[in-house]
């Protein structure tokens, strides 16, 4: 990973329900642009009308696709929904941060980097 | 694996033999530095995981605060805000920065958090009703992302270090496996192999020392009888000489008894002598 590529990923991307991303966006993570696939940062799942599929296409999006990237952050509930793809990521960069929503409290035993932290000691 | 056919294919020689006692040293050093550079990242790898646990139970109990912040804002502004802000977004105020830490040789990326306050995109949120809730909510939700940020970057120092551990420890195992059982066998294939040779030469040797010897020992009985002959020769030839004019029957006799005697003394050593014999008496 040299610098530069590093000195580029300076935002952060959001995979969250409406509320989370209005308090995201609240604190000033959203950014918009006219750039072909970096339309926005982030991506607000409504339920019944945002499918998995929609939300596995943005999570390739930002992990793979777009280099500006520096933290994900994508709610636990919605990390489930695509849990093969969240504890199959394995790259440094961008680091995937698993948040509570609101009507989701936090789960540790779900979290890929907490469950990997047990494997490695064994637990 | 570290069988006794598992060595390296050199030719046997003092040289190779030098060159890989020197292989064997520096493997050894450097598989203790290697293993040193591993305890040391995994100390510093239970750090981190014990950090990361914290930060995340931590990051629960911020994001609460932060949706209840959330509610308040929505309960005073009474309609979904959710739409004006998401709408209302222009640039990103809150951007991370990467930093590069060291650590024993491995570079660790750790995000800083920075906040441009000249961007604003929420000027007029919250305008009608519920302005000073919008104002709290962006602070909290500020310091929530911010807690995030930390994680994030504790989260990648994670993995990268769990990268860098599991490949140095893959090293360190294969000096330790592989390399130096192997450098030893080559070692001892060498010394055998010079030994042999040291036999080998050493059996030569011997042999011929062998040689040399049974020769000088024939050679100096050669020599001895060669001495002891002409001894006998010098010594009839005086007796002759003195007993001669006597001329007595008897003293011929004598001198017959007396050369038989020397001759049973010297007798079945040599052929050569009897034939001394028989010239000298008559």
């Amino acid at each position: 990973m040299s610098a530069e590529a590093m000195a580029k990923r300076s935002l952060l991307a959001a995979i969250a329900d409406e509320d989370s991303v209005t308090g995201l966006l609240l604190a000033g993570v959203g950014q918009v642009s006219n750039e072909a696939g970096k339309e926005t940062n982030f991506l607000t799942v409504i339920p019944g009308k945002t499918s998995t599929d929609d939300i596995e296409e943005a999570f390739d999006r930002f992990t793979s696709k777009r280099d500006d990237i520096a933290i994900l952050l994508i709610n636990q509930h919605l990390a489930d929904l695509i849990r093969y793809k969240v504890d199959n990521y394995t790259a440094a960069f961008p680091a995937i941060l698993e948040i509570p929503s609101k009507d989701h409290p936090y789960d540790p035993e779900k979290d890929s980097i907490l469950k990997k932290v047990r494997r490695l000691f064994g637990e | 694996m570290s069988g006794a056919g598992n060595r390296e294919a050199v030719f046997p020689t003092r040289m190779t033999l030098g060159v890989m006692k020197g292989k064997l040293k520096g493997a050894q050093q450097g598989h203790s530095l290697l293993k040193r550079k591993s305890e040391a990242l995994t100390k510093r790898f239970r750090d981190i995981t014990q950090r990361i646990d914290d930060a995340k139970r931590k990051m629960g109990r911020v994001m609460q605060t932060a949706a209840f912040s959330l509610a308040e804002v929505q309960y005073a502004t009474g309609d979904n805000i959710s739409y004006q802000v998401s709408e209302s977004v222009q640039k990103a105020r809150f951007q991370v920065k990467a930093k590069q830490e060291n650590v024993s040789g491995v570079y660790l990326p750790t995000f800083e958090s920075h906040i441009n306050e000249d961007i604003n995109d929420f000027k007029l949120t919250g305008l009608g009703r519920g302005g000073q809730q919008v104002q709290r909510a962006k602070l909290v939700y500020t310091k929530a992302v911010e807690t995030l940020v930390e994680l994030a970057s504790l989260q990648t120092a994670f993995i990268i270090l769990d990268e860098v551990i599991k490949v140095t420890n893959r090293r360190v195992n294969a000096i330790e496996h592989v390399i130096i059982p192997r450098t030893e066998n080559t070692i001892s294939y060498i010394n055998s192999e010079l030994d042999e040779l040291d036999r080998e030469e050493f059996y030569r040797l011997k042999k011929v020392q062998e040689k040399k010897q049974e020769n000088a020992a024939a050679a100096e009985i050669e020599e001895k009888l060669k001495k002891a002959s002409d001894l006998e020769k010098e010594k009839a030839s005086q007796k002759k000489h003195d007993l001669l004019p006597a001329t007595t029957e008897e003293n011929v006799l004598l001198e017959q008894n007396a050369a038989e005697d020397l001759d049973k003394k010297v007798k079945g050593d040599d052929d050569l002598l009897k034939d001394d014999e028989e010239d000298v008496i008559f």
